[in-house]
């Protein structure tokens, strides 16, 4: 028996038991919980750093279990998986830290945190997929790991959103659910590969698959909030602000758009998916949805909602890297992965900070914060500037690959719709930061608590400057060999466009 | 050694029948020590099926002549793995609900309810060990009768009520069943299965005695429209007793249908236009329990609605045995033990809910996430197996069946079980959702014992668990005789 056959599972375990045991955990019991929380976060750190280095040498790391005739549940470390995985492993410590600092005396956190653990292990499953059923395991597990945070404060408003949530979610996963059966029945296998295990398919089932892929896009397109499937994300937006940082960065929109490149690069396979002609609707689709997104989060006064609307928008960036179907354009959906959530989660924690510390919900009361609270808000403009596509923060990276592939790709009106983004995220951000630094400062803030003469609680500040500089790093330090751009390029290079 | 060779030679299954039996009497006869009586015999079960399990698993099928007389003269105990798969989801669940039980009834009702309890699990092992089908209807009565007697258990009017139409419904279907078997004997002069598969041809009366056994035993499992019996028994009675109605009870009878049609009848009869009449009813058992099931106020009636939906899945079985039978078999094994793990433990926490406050109004149950979790993750789990959402049991069985309907190319069916698993999800997450949310008025609360909750709480780990457990499940269940159950591709 191999030692490295066991590593993925134990990345999965680190959260799960530390998951359960918090569950069992009475409420008082605040350092238990946290030592819990911290060594789960911890130990996933360590396996997945020891993985990074493995794979990078050309280890390979596999689990594999017997789940159903001919169908296992496999867990496999590939370099596409491995980018996801580090991604949520990083930015869970830092929300669970964030999450400590927010949650402080608020009730039920043992049922929080345990869920929380939940659905950071449903995440890094996603991940880790190394077939289709597995990964339909592990994204039905999401579903039901975050519907308890979306209710979590038990309010009826609370009710309802969790409700809405459900209904899609759960219809998306019916679709994929049948998409996985019949796409099983043709095929025999599940098993994700590079290129694709469809070319060898006979062209009398052409028709069934374009309804399979179709199938399994919608139903992944729920998750990664694909217009007109993104109803239920603004409205998830009642949830506590460390699940809405998780939501929007890591956990359920990026398991839909990370369902999407694996589809199309692992089940399909690019070049076949091209030549079925089932790429360009879902170019359109997810041209579309960049800009309806950004023209909804022009008018939204509520920060989360802004923000919502903006999420929905820029994940459908990895979605239109992947239509392009390009080499450059694919590395460039894949880096944005990365590299929105560390923008967009910085984005959040900065509203949950404005929200503890001074009661600010809406864009309207944010005159003048940027001297109440100029770390914070420091933090913030970093990560707006990112998502508007300025140099040198990461989401410039993004753009410019994604840009420089449609291109490549000589699909260039993709640059037109790439532009009319930069223009609407600006028109969208710069009148926030406009009113947070430069307008005076009201006379005072709707709820406002003092933090001795700190502008808020560490654990709250931490957490989004430490994610902005990692922002700031990514678009800074690319050409360093574990930069999310440089990886982004070794799954190129390995995976999908292997010689 | 001696130990391990007395161990391989002990008639578990002779044990299997008659300890229950002799509990039964015990109980009758001394009520003080009933409630030990009856912890012991439902952990004796759980021992006698391991023995059995490691037996049938050394040498494949089991006979035994009980007395030494074998048939056609005397009674044969038969087990291969479908009983095997029976029994031990039998012994596992009625443990589970004796452990439930201990506290949960009164002494006054305690007294009555575990000799008839015993008295049913000592019916229940027989049916899964008989041979013949005139044995099938002597422990079919016998789990009748004890069913409604428990169902009555309580007196109350709506529990009287209930347990009549039950008694009504059941002792019709037995008698149904039996004029059946007494048709076949007439003409075959026999009532063991396997000598009459070797008989049996074509014939005006067996015609009808297929006819009148099918519909007795899908009145007792109540197959739509047969169900009307179902909600009012099951919403009404005790929460363990509706446990082991909605687990164990109809699937017995659903267990003898499954026998009969694969071994004697289907050989013998073009039963295309049959298995589409079934497969018709247990769709339509699907959309409409599941819509029942919605519109419910209370969580029993609920949860006994959603027991008619899930009977539909079990029935869908027919239209698919026909040329992907190793897959639809495997399915509905697979469906039958994941709801009733499932559906015990679902009505067992709703025991605790009521217990707790009361009352089961669903709108008022009152953040019971927070003051009952246990109870809550019970019921939670187990609708995710209810779901068929993975990973759970559920989700395996319809798994199976999606991917035999698909392969054959039946959208309808695949519509159907897509449709039942939205709706599924409606009924169960209105439920979890009002966990969370306060009720307008809030009660006083009765603390429920941890036996209560985690017996509950195990049963639906268990049926997340199956989820992971396809391949032992299936080598057990590949313990076969293969001319007892031939053509269903075993």
């Amino acid at each position: 028996m191999n030692w490295n056959d066991w590593v993925p599972l134990l990345v999965v375990i680190s959260s799960l038991l530390p998951g359960l045991i918090i569950f069992g955990l009475a409420e008082d019991k605040v350092r238990a919980r946290v030592m819990l929380n911290l060594f789960g976060a911890l130990a996933k750190l360590a396996l997945v750093s020891l993985m990074l280095w493995g794979v990078y040498q050309g280890y390979h790391y596999e689990t594999r279990l017997p789940l159903l005739p001919n169908l296992d549940l496999v867990l496999r470390a590939g370099p596409l998986a491995l980018l996801f995985v580090s991604l949520s492993t990083i930015l869970w410590l830092v929300t669970t830290v964030y999450a400590i600092g927010y949650l402080e005396n608020s009730p039920h956190r043992s049922r929080f945190f345990g869920f929380f653990s939940l659905c950071v292990t449903a995440t890094v499953g996603v991940a880790l997929a190394g077939n289709l059923i597995t990964f339909l395991l592990f994204y039905e597990l999401l579903t039901l790991a975050t519907y308890p945070l979306i209710v979590h404060r038990g309010t009826e408003e609370a009710r309802q959103a969790g409700k809405t949530y459900l209904r899609y979610t759960i219809s998306g996963g019916a679709l994929l659910l049948i998409g996985t059966v019949w796409l099983y029945s043709i095929t025999g296998t599940l098993e994700f590969t590079p290129k694709g295990f469809l070319s060898n398919i006979g062209e009398q089932h052409y028709p069934a698959l374009i309804s399979i892929f179709a199938l399994l896009i919608t139903g992944l397109g729920v998750k990664a909030a694909l217009v007109p499937l993104h109803g239920w994300l603004p409205l998830a937006m009642i949830a506590p602000a460390p699940v809405s940082a998780l939501l929007h960065a890591v956990a359920v929109v990026k398991a839909g758009a990370f369902g999407i490149i694996r589809v199309v690069y692992d089940v399909f396979g690019v070049e076949f998916s091209a030549g079925l002609g089932v790429l360009t609707p879902l170019a359109w689709v997810a041209a579309f949805t960049i800009i309806y997104g950004s023209v909804r989060a022009l008018f939204q006064d509520d920060l989360k909602r802004r923000l919502a609307y903006s999420t929905i928008s820029q994940v459908s960036y990895i979605a239109l890297g992947v239509a392009i179907a390009g080499p450059i354009a694919t590395i460039g959906g894949v880096v944005h992965l990365v590299h929105q959530g560390l923008m967009k989660i910085t984005l959040f924690f900065c509203a949950g900070n404005l929200a503890e510390t001074l009661g600010i919900h809406k864009i309207s009361e944010m005159n003048g914060v940027g001297r109440r609270m100029p770390w914070t808000m420091a933090a913030f403009t970093i990560g707006a500037f990112g998502m508007i596509g300025a140099p040198p923060i990461a989401g410039f990276i993004s753009k410019w690959y994604l840009g420089l592939g449609a291109l490549n790709a000589e699909q260039s009106w993709v640059i037109f719709v790439l532009a009319g983004s930069s223009l609407l995220n600006a028109a969208y951000f710069l009148p926030i930061l406009h009113r947070a630094w430069f307008m005076p400062l009201p006379e005072s803030w709707p709820n406002e608590h003092h933090f001795g003469n700190k502008e808020t609680a560490w654990a709250l500040l931490l957490p989004p400057l430490v994610t902005a500089a990692m922002a700031l790093a990514a678009g800074l330090l690319v050409t360093l060999p574990f930069s999310p751009l440089e990886w982004a390029k070794l799954i190129s290079v390995r995976e999908f466009y292997q010689p | 050694m001696e130990i391990q060779n007395a161990f391989m030679v002990f008639p578990w299954a002779v044990a299997l029948i008659l300890l229950p039996l002799a509990s039964a009497l015990s109980c009758f006869l001394f009520p003080r020590i009933s409630r030990t009586l009856g912890l012991i015999t439902s952990f004796g079960t759980v021992v006698s099926v391991v023995g059995l399990g490691w037996q049938l698993l050394e040498h494949g099928s089991y006979r035994h002549a009980v007395g030494g007389w074998g048939a056609p003269l005397g009674i044969e105990l038969y087990a291969d793995g479908l009983s095997l798969l029976m029994l031990a989801t039998t012994a596992l669940v009625g443990f589970a609900i004796s452990v439930y039980s201990t506290t949960y009834f009164k002494p006054t009702l305690a007294v009555k309810f575990w000799p008839i309890w015993m008295c049913l699990l000592a019916a229940l092992n027989a049916l899964f060990l008989s041979a013949d089908i005139f044995n099938l209807y002597v422990t079919l009565e016998l789990l009748g009768l004890s069913a409604v007697a428990l169902t009555a258990l309580t007196g109350s009017k709506e529990a009287l009520s209930g347990a009549m139409r039950y008694l009504l419904a059941t002792l019709l279907a037995s008698l149904a069943y039996l004029l059946g078997v007494a048709l076949l004997y007439h003409n075959f002069g026999s009532v063991d299965i396997a000598l009459l598969a070797k008989l049996i041809e074509a014939s005006p009366a067996v015609w009808a005695s297929l006819g009148l056994m099918a519909a007795g035993l899908m009145l007792k499992t109540a197959l739509f429209p047969l169900h009307f019996w179902l909600p009012p028994a099951h919403g009404s009675a005790p929460a363990p007793v509706s446990a082991v109605l909605s687990a164990l009870v109809i699937k017995a009878s659903f267990y003898i249908l499954l026998r009969l049609w694969f071994t004697l009848f289907e050989p013998l009869v073009d039963s295309e236009a049959i298995n589409t009449i079934l497969g018709v009813l247990g769709c339509v058992a699907i959309i409409w329990g599941s819509i029942q099931a919605l519109r419910q106020t209370r969580l029993k009636l609920l949860i006994a609605y959603s027991t008619v939906a899930q009977i539909g899945y079990l029935f869908l079985v027919f239209p698919l045995s026909a040329s992907m039978g190793s897959v639809a078999w495997n399915a509905v094994a697979y469906l039958i033990i994941s709801h009733a793990l499932a559906k015990s433990a679902m009505f067992l926490s709703a025991g605790n809910l009521l217990f707790f406050g009361g009352h089961d109004r669903i709108v008022d149950l009152d953040r019971v996430v927070q003051r009952l979790p246990l109870t809550a993750t019970a019921f939670a789990l187990a609708g995710v197996s209810i779901m068929g959402i993975p990973p759970s049991g559920g989700f395996i069985g319809k798994w199976l069946l999606l991917e035999a309907a698909m392969t054959q190319g039946r959208w309808d069916l695949v519509a159907v079980m897509i449709i039942g698993g939205l709706l599924a999800a409606a009924y169960i997450f209105k439920v979890i959702g009002y966990t969370f949310s306060p009720a307008e008025v809030s009660h006083e609360a009765q603390s429920v014992s941890a036996s209560m909750q985690w017996s509950a709480l195990l049963l639906a780990v268990g049926a997340i668990l199956l989820g992971f457990l396809y391949v032992p499940i299936l080598s057990i269940l590949n313990i076969s005789d293969t001319t007892i159950v031939s053509g269903v591709g075993l």
